[in-house]
């Protein structure tokens, strides 16, 4: 267990030194969030009550989209160099190397979900640093990212990848985005817990599924 | 350290490989040199545990493979025309990586070890995106040799690098030859497989064609089997 904490560690370490130096992946992905984000402020020129009932939905649909760039280009950058075979030769459990990528993604999320939503904030004049919505969207950002590792290691054998992982991802991760997106409106919108917990309850139990099935099918799509 | 029997590979319905044996005793350095298309890249990647034959049995290091991959890949370092290497890390970095990757115990004495013999550790700490191409090519000698494998798997190496670059890479080739480790390298270059290795085989329309051991090796007669092998 811990020479498999090890690799998952060192894989995450590894993404996010070249990161911090490279910030192709970062950059990109915030500034296409802000951009969604600043087009929606313009387009949806709305009373402060309807502003609260689109939020959850502008929101969802900014991660969803940034959230498809850093996928593509965290699994691109392993093999443009040939680095995937270099991880692929090296004698440890594949699911480690699942686990470690798909965490890299989910810091690289949460960072740009962590820029985004104090920004949202003042442009809709919304509160979101509400504790309970703020975990519906670290569960849906891991069940995006769990289900979007897998795929982009899929796609990224293809010569259509950035359009590919899209045209697969969201039709796939359907089941993870609609109940965050109904639990992160019924939180903001104050609602009872009777109300949420259907959808989070949803949404914890299709996060589950989707790791254990990336866990157990990882090895097999990455095999040649 | 390798035996492969009877090897079939086909990409849909095109035979690559069909019906390869190959032996390679522990020591030996062996050249596999053949026309493009042979199906050198795709044998080594075979032996490399890192593409599955269709048919045929193979045991590298004492494992067989696919049942025993992880145990193979353990015992392997693989260098091919990519370096495998990450850009935006440095060189030092590269390896403290590739390190934890296969558990190598003192691994910051390895890491110096071995950018020392690579010439490389007064670059240690510069980003790897920074060397030219025949410094990333050591730096590779480097990440494939850092966990000390029996048996080393050479893909074209030579792909790419400038003549001076390629003469350092013959020589650190031949310090990491006379270690003792095993080595399989493919190549294009007749001239440079028979300088080097102590056995050339020549891969030619999805078979091992000919062998030559190194006392019998003479280039002109290398070079004629290999185009009466390889024509068409």
């Amino acid at each position: 267990m811990r020479g498999y904490l090890r690799v998952i560690r060192a894989i995450v370490w590894k993404d996010l030194a070249a990161e911090l130096r490279s910030r192709e992946m970062m950059s990109a992905m915030l500034v296409f969030a802000l951009l969604v984000v600043l087009i929606f402020n313009f387009a949806l020129e709305l009373d402060v009550r309807t502003r609260e009932t689109v939020t959850a939905g502008v929101l969802w649909v900014t991660f969803a989209f940034a959230g498809t760039l850093g996928l593509n280009r965290s699994i691109a950058m392993e093999k443009d160099r040939g680095c995937l075979d270099g991880l692929l030769l090296a004698p440890i459990d594949r699911s480690a190397l699942y686990f470690g990528k798909a965490m890299s993604n989910l810091l690289f999320m949460l960072a740009v979900e962590a820029i985004i939503l104090p920004l949202y904030s003042v442009l809709y004049n919304v509160n979101l640093f509400v504790p309970g919505f703020l975990l519906v969207v670290l569960l849906g950002s891991w069940g995006y990212v769990a289900v979007g590792t897998l795929l982009a290691s899929m796609t990224v054998q293809t010569r259509t990848r950035d359009v590919l992982l899209p045209i697969l991802l969201f039709p796939v991760v359907l089941p993870v985005l609609v109940p965050a997106l109904k639990a992160s409106d019924a939180y903001l919108q104050g609602l009872e817990m009777s109300a949420i917990m259907p959808w989070l309850n949803l949404l914890i139990a299709y996060d589950v599924i989707f790791t254990a099935l990336a866990f157990m099918g990882f090895d097999y799509i990455v095999e040649e | 350290m390798i035996e492969a029997r009877k090897i079939v590979k086909r990409f849909g319905l095109k035979p690559v490989l069909r019906g390869v044996d190959f032996h390679v005793e522990r020591g030996e350095f062996v050249a596999l040199v053949g026309p493009n298309g042979a199906g050198k890249t795709t044998f080594l990647r075979i032996l490399a545990s890192l593409a599955r034959p269709n048919l045929g049995e193979l045991r590298v290091a004492g494992f067989v493979l696919p049942a025993q991959a992880a145990a193979v890949r353990r015992s392997i370092g693989v260098l091919s025309h990519q370096p495998l290497l990450y850009g935006d890390l440095t060189a030092e970095e590269n390896l403290r990586f590739y390190g934890k990757m296969y558990a190598v115990q003192d691994l910051e004495g390895r890491i110096g070890e071995t950018l020392h013999l690579v010439g490389l550790h007064r670059r240690r700490r510069d980003l790897v995106r920074s060397f030219s191409r025949g410094m990333q090519q050591r730096l590779a000698i480097a990440r494939a040799t850092l966990h000390e494998p029996a048996l080393l798997l050479f893909d074209e190496p030579h792909t790419g690098l400038d003549p001076d670059a390629a003469a350092m890479l013959d020589d650190l080739l031949r310090e990491v030859a006379q270690r003792g480790r095993t080595i399989v390298m493919t190549s294009h270059d007749l001239q440079r497989a028979s300088d080097l290795a102590t056995r050339v085989d020549i891969l030619s329309k999805g078979k091992i064609a000919a062998s030559f051991q190194r006392g019998d090796i003479d280039t002109q007669r290398l070079l004629e089997t290999y185009r009466s092998v390889t024509r068409e």
